[in-house]
């Protein structure tokens, strides 16, 4: 019954969102307050609707009801629960359920509160929301049915990837969505604004908060994948360049730019046309990039949710979506008058060339990401890793932090390096004499170099805007930026530390014997098999002590999975406040003897500070913004009140 | 403004080349197979000692007799070597003149593993490092090369042999001869 509910709940919603489209189009076309009435009500119910539906699905795995087919490939009655409720959205039926019933959810919420845009605007966007919407809807409805049964149904399930049994595997993939989500509002706004002409800074007002928090999502998402990558694939690494990375990545990159972009057209009116172009190319980027994950088109450690027959639907849905976008671009974007002027030195100019150097990376990672696409066409194979990514990235990113840490202290529209000039002085000396001081003391790369000195100096320069202001009284919003670009530099000096001080060592040990990596000595106590639910292994127990300090205990695995099965090594890690010791466990050889890999990376952690940070900066923002908005909404009443009332009296008068 | 309005183009043109790009590739989807880079090149010199005991080792040498043959990457541990065992014990008695190299195998076990499954091999070398395999191309066992007689590397089948693949690989075998 559950599963036949939730199919209902999803038609009854395509249905709505139909409906929605319909009756915001013709809208556009003449004014008819009947059909304008219909679609903010239609947004909210289909909003409810694809909730109920994708509740229905959670149910179902709650309760691991093996006749529904999604959840007896993707479950098992030994799971722990927290992994069973996961597994509703790590596979791709439910993952695109998620996706549409939290794009529906969302277009309800625009639907009920947003009322600072022109109507007209409002109904466009939510038009084109439920555009998108649809081709969701019938991509779940015509091809990858969630709620399909199976008949006899399986005595147990097939269960989960259990590289995807991690905690971290479990939240990250619906971070990412509620962030793509995120982005999708970001361009329905966009195309309300360009069909009707209304590219204001209200538009950039109304939007904003979506894409901070769909940014606030990504940078989250972004963040746990790189730490799962880390400690469940056993390499040590944290980014790989790998194309799903990627694909994260370029929204990330795009809605960073919108987000600054949206800003300047927030409080200047300038950069219409370019935020309405970031609008469709942030989402543009987490269409492909889920198209470039899904269809499999390349290779990558996400291979597991790969289908080249949904990989021609989804391109269909992003052509469709992305081409008409831009071809309305393409036709209206000359109406739209350029906006406000601004001279180089000034806040906008700042911002400009973080638009510029942002947009540049994000060209720079999608070529890339499709180079090795482009040479087989012509049939030759090739695989772009980080020789390629690292400079010609740091290419753009290095000016585009230098630009940072001096940047939010120039003020709007004019503005002159001499009126901070001591601020200026102030960072650049300081960069330099990082940069003098590792220079002579050791001897590391120049991109794991600038990176120290240009995180020392990014993290002076971030609280710089706090200066003379009472900190009380401070802005929210201002507050998100600081602790945003403070965890910028906290990122930046986790990864140069990491690529320029790490230490390995690739042993076999017997147990007893001693290894030494860095400040470290690790002793192989003992190998002893364990088992868990669905597992067994072989454990290592080591003691490692720092600085000849007391030891501790950590236990590296190497698990193998029954159901399916499958090998993965768990590593284990210490963690210290100045770095991270990493040790990972492989097979017996030659008898007694047992493959043994360590490393040492200084403030390695600190990367994922930083990306905490850098979230919760975001978080501030919006927080501030939503405050702003509504202590303005009561304001606005109050004042309507006492007008009323004042003419009211004026009446009885 | 006027003048600039084609820049507003741009981006549409560049996501119809994404398109015509990720479109053409959806379409032939590529072989996600590790093909040999040796195909159409002289076999590398080796000269393996044998890995039973009675069938001589394999040496370069062996391979230039003006016949084509049949190289059979193998082992004993590999369990899909056993699954096509008939399929070579059918090409052999086809005329195929086929040669093993044994990867990473002990003798005894050699002798189990053929005792079990057939012989179908006129020489069998011990690759015991995997020499010869990484040598020719080859990214795992089971897999069959087709050698010509002057020792070059004219075709690779990679994986296990089926049914339906021994009239191919015999017609690659008599192309070899030509």
């Amino acid at each position: 019954m559950i599963a036949e509910f939730g199919l209902a709940a999803l038609w009854l919603a395509a249905a709505l969102a139909a409906l929605q489209l319909v009756a915001g189009a013709l809208v556009l076309r003449r004014d008819e307050p009947g059909l304008a009435a219909l679609v903010r009500p239609a947004a909210v119910v289909q909003g409810l609707l694809a909730a109920l539906s994708f509740g229905a699905l959670l149910l179902l795995f709650v309760q691991t009801d093996l006749s529904v087919r999604l959840v007896a490939e993707n479950s098992h009655t030994a799971k722990p629960m927290i992994f069973k409720i996961a597994g509703a959205w790590s596979n791709h039926e439910g993952s695109m359920l998620l996706w549409v019933a939290v794009m529906a959810m969302a277009g309800g919420l625009i639907a009920l509160i947003e009322r600072r845009l022109p109507e007209r605007t409002l109904l466009a966007t939510l038009a084109a929301q439920a555009f998108v919407s649809l081709g969701f809807y019938a991509f779940l409805l015509v091809s990858s049915n969630p709620f399909e049964r199976l008949s006899p149904a399986p005595l147990e399930g097939n269960g989960l990837n259990p590289l995807l049994q991690d905690v971290a595997a479990a939240y990250h993939p619906t971070t990412l969505y509620f962030g793509y989500v995120g982005l999708s509002v970001a361009f329905s706004f966009a195309v309300g604004a360009l069909l009707t002409r209304q590219v204001t800074p209200d538009f950039a007002r109304a939007m904003r908060p979506w894409v901070l928090g769909a940014w606030i999502f990504l940078t989250l998402g972004i963040t746990a994948g790189s730490y799962w990558a880390y400690y469940e694939l056993g390499w040590g690494g944290w980014w790989f360049w790998d194309p799903v990375e990627n694909a994260s990545l370029m929204p990330w990159l795009a809605a960073t730019a919108l987000l600054h972009s949206a800003s300047v057209l927030a409080a200047r009116d300038a950069l219409r046309a370019w935020t309405i172009m970031l609008g469709v190319v942030a989402f543009s980027m987490s269409m492909i990039g889920t198209f470039l994950v899904r269809s499999g088109i390349l290779t990558s450690v996400h291979a597991f949710a790969v289908d080249p027959e949904r990989g021609s639907f989804i391109l269909a849905l992003l052509t469709l979506y992305i081409g008409s976008a831009l071809t309305l671009f393409a036709l209206r974007a000359g109406t739209v008058a350029e906006g406000e002027r601004f001279s180089v030195t000034s806040r906008e100019g700042a911002l400009v060339v973080n638009n510029v150097a942002l947009s540049a990376i994000l060209a720079i990672v999608l070529v890339g990401t499709l180079y090795p696409l482009l040479t087989e066409a012509f049939g030759i194979k090739v695989s772009v890793g980080p020789p390629y990514f690292n400079p010609v990235s740091a290419l753009f990113f290095m000016p585009m932090l230098v630009v940072l840490a001096v940047g939010p202290l120039l003020r709007w529209r004019r503005d002159s390096l001499g009126r901070v000039q001591n601020e200026v002085v102030l960072v650049g000396v300081i960069a330099l004499l990082v940069l003098a001081g590792v220079w002579f003391n050791t001897s590391i790369g120049l991109l794991p170099l600038l990176g120290l000195a240009l995180s020392v100096a990014i993290a002076v320069g971030s609280i710089l805007p706090l200066k003379g202001r009472s900190l009380r009284r401070l802005p929210l919003a201002v507050w998100g930026m600081v602790v945003a670009h403070f965890g910028i530099a906290v990122a930046l000096f986790g990864m140069s530390a990491d690529s320029a001080f790490t230490k390995e060592k690739l042993v076999a040990a017997t147990p007893g014997e001693t290894v030494e990596v860095g400040p470290w000595k690790v002793t192989l106590e003992a190998v002893e098999p364990v088992a868990g639910p669905n597992w067994t292994a072989l454990e290592g127990v080591l003691a490692a002590s720092y600085k000849g300090g007391k030891p501790k205990q950590i236990a590296p695995q190497s698990r193998e999975f029954w159901s399916p099965v499958q090998k993965t090594s768990e590593s284990a890690l210490l963690t210290r406040w100045n770095g991270q010791l990493y040790a990972v466990i492989g097979e017996e050889i030659d008898g007694g003897r047992w493959q043994i890999r360590l490393w040492w990376k200084p403030f390695v952690t600190w990367i994922w500070y930083g990306g905490l940070l850098i979230g919760f900066g975001g978080f501030l923002a919006l927080l501030g913004r939503v405050m702003g908005d509504l202590k303005r909404r009561s304001l606005q009443a109050r004042i309507a009140r006492r007008r009323r009332t004042a003419a009211d009296e004026e009446q009885a008068a | 403004m006027k003048q600039i309005r084609w820049t507003l183009w741009v981006p549409l043109a560049l996501f119809g080349a994404f398109f015509v790009l990720v479109a053409s590739q959806l379409m032939n989807p590529a072989s996600t197979t590790v093909e040999s880079a040796m195909i159409g090149k002289p076999l590398p010199d080796f000269a393996l000692k044998p890995a039973s005991a009675d069938r001589p080792g394999l040496a370069t040498s062996d391979m230039q007799d003006g016949q084509p043959h049949l190289l059979n990457v193998f082992a004993s541990w590999c369990v899909p070597c056993a699954a096509e065992a008939p399929q070579l014990s059918a090409l052999e008695r086809a005329g195929a003149n086929i040669v093993g190299v044994a990867i990473r195998d002990r003798p005894e076990d050699v002798a189990a593993f053929l005792a079990q499954h057939g012989n179908p091999y006129s020489r069998i070398g011990a690759d015991d490092l995997s020499e010869v395999q990484v040598g020719i191309g080859s990214s795992g066992v089971p897999e069959t090369f087709v050698v010509d007689g002057k020792g070059i590397i004219r075709y690779q089948h990679i994986g296990d042999i089926r049914d339906q693949d021994v009239p191919m690989l015999l017609e690659k075998l008599k192309e070899a001869a030509l």
